[in-house]
């Protein structure tokens, strides 16, 4: 199960958007508030770390990192098939 | 994404690489063959001909003829830049691979014998060699950037540049569209959103029409860098879902795998951000460029028109040198 709070946990540690990773809600872009496409790669590279997971080729967009509640339907995405 | 080609030129295109499917000798052999390009002996690194300059020179010309209006600022910077003003515009966060470095000499008299002792043994003689301060320019408009912040703000309206440089890319390979050091002409635009976005939709219309006035067959697709690695595709993703970069295709090597000659990029506020480039009230200023492939729109012209300048069709030449 990957809640929110695991998820702003590592936003902490994104440069941009550390000092704000908790007042993000889930549905806010996390693009209009900071994140570049760099980060946005760092961002995902980290969540591969914590969750022990490998994005597949087709989740590694923008569109997959966009907001809080979307990493977490793609975290969650990608871990479901592995416990199964 | 399949292109589709469009130009008087197209069914002339098809026979061309019908007769041309793993043809022996190859395109880069009948250049170098009829001499427009010399060999050097590594694959990507070639000296041209007379006649190979004269047809980039005449571009080049052409390129300035479309642009003169515009009134660009003219700066041309050596193919080398500063290792500190790479590093910090990110290049290597996506292109590791493609970078090239200045090394030197650094040891002393005893490591000078060694190195001579090494060279004469052919082993590696590179043990005493040090980064320098200076790499190879990977894009003609790297040096402008720092250049053009280190001056303040941008005044009203923005800034507009016309640059051209040998640009370097660690990229061995026997297209001979992929050169590792080539010409890049390009035209830079600084300022709002709005401005630099209506620059590259004018470049995309002028780039589509000069190289219909050279009798080429062309498709504009959007396109993205080649990132490094599985991060890279990421970034490939993010740059095609915003459409950030377009390229003017034209067949060169295959209709299948067409060439770049053109590239229209909108880098949004990244080098903004990157240099605190500014616009005239203070806010962060977006970036976008438009380049110019010189080596290749040139091989595009050999490619469909022949090897022999003379025989160009009477159009094209008026175009190139009226």
């Amino acid at each position: 199960m990957v809640t929110s709070q695991d998820i702003r946990q590592i936003l902490a540690s994104n440069e941009a958007l550390a000092p704000i990773a908790d007042q993000i809600s889930d549905d806010e872009s996390l693009f209009d508030r900071g994140l570049d496409s760099f980060g946005s790669v760092q961002l995902m590279l980290a969540l591969e770390e914590r969750f022990g997971i490998e994005f597949p080729d087709e989740f590694l967009s923008r569109k997959s990192f966009a907001t809080i509640g979307a990493i977490r339907e793609t975290v969650a995405a990608v871990i479901r098939p592995q416990a199964a | 994404m399949d292109s589709t080609f469009s130009t008087p030129a197209d069914a002339r295109a098809t026979e061309i690489f019908d007769e041309a499917a793993d043809a022996v000798p190859s395109f880069l052999d009948r250049l170098f063959d009829q001499g427009l390009l010399v060999r050097t002996g590594v694959d990507g690194l070639y000296g041209r001909s007379g006649a190979f300059e004269s047809v980039v020179d005449a571009l080049e010309r052409l390129i300035s003829r479309l642009g003169a209006a515009d009134g660009a600022e003219v700066m041309r910077f050596p193919p080398g830049m500063s290792r500190p003003a790479f590093e910090r515009s990110g290049y290597l966060k996506g292109f590791p691979n493609l970078a090239g470095t200045v090394h030197s000499f650094c040891g002393n008299e005893a490591e000078h014998a060694e190195l001579l002792a090494c060279v004469e043994a052919r082993s590696d003689w590179t043990g005493h060699q040090q980064a320098t301060d200076i790499v190879l320019t990977p894009a003609a408009c790297y040096p402008l950037y720092p250049a053009a912040a280190a001056r303040g703000r941008l005044p009203e309206g923005g800034g507009l540049f016309d640059l051209q440089s040998y640009c370097f890319r660690r990229e061995p390979s026997l297209e001979p569209t992929r050169m590792q050091l080539f010409r890049m002409r390009e035209y830079v635009r600084m300022g709002s959103p709005e401005q630099v976005l209506a620059f590259r939709e004018s470049w995309l219309a002028r780039g589509t029409e000069m190289i219909r006035s050279l009798d080429l067959p062309l498709a504009i697709d959007v396109a993205n860098d080649p990132f490094f690695g599985r991060a890279g595709r990421m970034l490939a993703n993010n740059q095609r879902q915003q459409n950030l970069k377009f390229e003017l295709n034209v067949p060169v090597n295959s209709v299948e795998k067409p060439t770049a000659c053109l590239s229209f990029n909108y880098h949004q506020d990244h080098f903004g951000t990157t240099w605190d480039l500014r616009q005239a009230d203070g806010s962060v200023a977006h970036t976008a460029c438009v380049g110019f492939g010189l080596e290749r729109i040139t091989l595009a012209l050999l490619r469909h028109h022949g090897l022999d300048l003379a025989a160009w069709p009477d159009a094209v030449r008026a175009t190139l040198w009226g």
